[in-house]
């Protein structure tokens, strides 16, 4: 239990002269809830994209269970047991809420039938269903995706990712553009997946990341300025220099 | 690590609403069929019935690709033409078998949408629009520049098949009656296939492509060889549909591998209605009676056809066939 899940080391993107990340060197145990925080433009999306393969670092390696992902592709990862959500919303919008989930859980059982019909896969049908049960959407399973209000759409996004039962789950601020009731419901949530499985967040909500996360990192510049227990965060006089004195609403 | 939450399996079975519209999605291929059945002693002429048929096969081939996995191909008219042209080279040069040229004109195709579709798919939007173009009209110059093959210019003529020969019977197939109920069956096949692929899983993938790739990619999905497999499908239906036109007009026009010839599918389809199984065949239905209609009236017959193709496109952009499914059939 006490491998690295996940580890990165090294890691560095370059985007013609800009550095969006440099030297970032750490691991994720299994089990934790571990969120990345830092001000607008310090390379949390950019950490998120290289964990979840969307980008090829510049610099550095990966190793999901001891095994380099180098040279894997992004449709691989889901596979391996690597799920993601995006910070904009990101689902099938003219689908049913059912078929975005189905067709997400078909993805690693048949890509390339094109015989048989796909009604005779029930068990996608159930597994569908039991995950927009887990997120509270099973209500709205006949409707169309596009119609649903911005919180459901961003349960419905959690949905898909968790149908694959990933080992690691990126969620990129899944509170984004929430209001005070939804995002209480989607922390429930957040509690509820973390019981079970390694999450790593993006957050800009301060108090719901002390709440939730084991353990935090913080980015500054691209570089990792600091790692700890969110206690050990709110007090790093680095930290509070360079992310929370710049954001005191937050903190 | 199994989640609790997803291990309770409990389906929800809401009921299905079944209206006209499932009913009509349900028994799409037999209802298209009778359509077809019923088509030429509904339309003017049989050559026009024919005509339908032939582009009827083309459209909704070209929808798999274009309305189903979002993606605008201005490039299929080579392989109409490629369908075309080899089966009518193997008739008249090599004095194939008519069926037997069917099917090398359906592969032929099929292996050049495969090869277009391998250097297309891996471009984006335009960019992959710009590239199946500048590739069909690449075909269209080879087909232009080997005119011992092809005809050249002058289109390729000399393979007339008169008689054919089936389960034992001859049928003449210079009756417009036979020729269009054996050509009916070619477009039977067709239409039922391209509804397989449209219910099986591989179809609801190219449509989570359609819908949003980044997505798909996301969930697991290979996009790309996702968009290969759909291209290559989409274009040997084309390719089936060159090889009617073939047999039917026992000539194949050089315009046939024109850009404008691609321009033409694409209009059909989005009059007909791209968001619908047989809505690309209503498309060519309407396209092809219009232009007998008008051209009648006026040589400029193009000018009354692409006023109403606009029209569609501002106004009615489910086209014909989808907006009658979802207006009219709610």
């Amino acid at each position: 239990m006490n491998a690295p899940l996940l580890a990165v080391n090294d890691i560095g993107v370059r985007f013609g002269g800009f550095v969006a990340l440099q030297g970032v060197t750490t691991e994720f145990r299994p089990g934790r809830v571990t969120s990345i925080i830092g001000p607008n433009g310090a390379g949390k999306s950019t950490f998120f994209n290289v964990l979840s393969g969307v980008l090829t670092p510049s610099s550095g390696s990966i190793r999901f269970k001891g095994d380099d992902l180098k040279g894997t592709k992004q449709h691989e990862f889901v596979h391996r047991g690597i799920a993601r959500s995006y910070q904009i919303t990101n689902i099938f919008p003219d689908l049913s809420v059912h078929e975005n989930v189905r067709v997400a859980a078909q993805a690693s059982r048949s890509r390339y039938n094109i015989w048989t019909n796909r009604n005779r896969f029930t068990e996608l049908d159930a597994k569908a269903d039991a995950a927009l049960e887990s997120v509270g959407l099973v209500a709205k399973r006949d409707e169309t995706a596009k119609f649903l209000a911005h919180g459901q759409q961003r349960a419905l996004e959690i949905a898909i990712a968790l149908i694959s039962n990933p080992e690691v789950l990126l969620l990129d601020e899944p509170t984004a553009g929430m209001g005070p009731e939804e995002t209480k419901e989607m922390v429930a949530l957040l509690e509820k997946l973390a019981a079970e499985r390694t999450i790593l967040l993006v957050e800009h909500k301060m108090k719901m990341i002390l709440g939730l996360s084991d353990r935090i990192l913080v980015l500054h510049h691209g570089r990792l300025i600091a790692d700890g227990t969110p206690h050990d965060i709110q007090t790093d006089p680095e930290v509070r220099r360079v992310y929370l004195g710049q954001n005191d609403g937050y903190a | 690590m199994t989640s609790p939450a997803l291990a309770v399996s409990s389906p929800v079975s809401a009921p299905k609403p079944a209206g006209f519209k499932s009913l009509m999605t349900k028994y799409r291929v037999p209802l298209s069929i009778l359509a077809l059945c019923l088509l030429p002693w509904l339309l003017p002429s049989k050559a026009l019935a024919v005509n339908v048929l032939i582009n009827g096969v083309v459209a909704v081939g070209y929808n798999l690709l274009f309305g189903y996995t979002g993606l605008l191909s201005f490039g299929h008219a080579a392989f109409v033409g490629t369908g075309a042209y080899i089966t009518g080279i193997a008739i008249g040069q090599f004095g194939v078998p008519w069926y037997l040229a069917v099917l090398m004109g359906v592969l032929g195709g099929g292996l050049l949408a495969f090869v277009m579709g391998a250097l297309s798919t891996r471009t984006r939007g335009i960019y992959f629009s710009m590239v199946t173009l500048a590739l069909a009209q690449l075909v269209y110059y080879v087909a232009l520049q080997t005119p011992s093959w092809t005809g050249g210019e002058n289109g390729l003529r000399g393979f007339t098949v008169n008689k054919i020969n089936l389960f034992g019977f001859d049928i003449n197939f210079l009756d417009p009656v036979n020729k269009y109920y054996v050509l009916m069956v070619f477009a039977a096949l067709a239409l039922w296939l391209v509804s397989r692929i449209l219910n099986s899983p591989f179809g609801a993938a190219i449509e989570a492509i359609r819908e949003n790739e980044r997505r798909a990619r996301t969930c697991g999905y290979n996009v790309e060889r996702t968009k290969l497999l759909s291209f290559t499908l989409s274009g040997t239906i084309c390719a089936l549909g060159g090889t009617m036109s073939a047999l039917h007009l026992a000539f194949v026009p050089l315009d046939s591998l024109h850009y404008l010839s691609s321009g033409m599918i694409v209009m059909m389809t989005l009059l007909g209605g791209a968001s619908s199984f047989f809505g690309p065949f209503i498309g060519a239905l309407v396209f092809l009676v219009m232009e007998d209609v008008f051209s009648l009236w006026t040589s400029h017959w193009q000018i009354i056809v692409g006023t109403i193709f606009v029209l569609f496109v501002l106004f009615l952009p489910k086209g014909i066939w989808g907006t009658f499914l979802t207006k009219v059939m709610r």
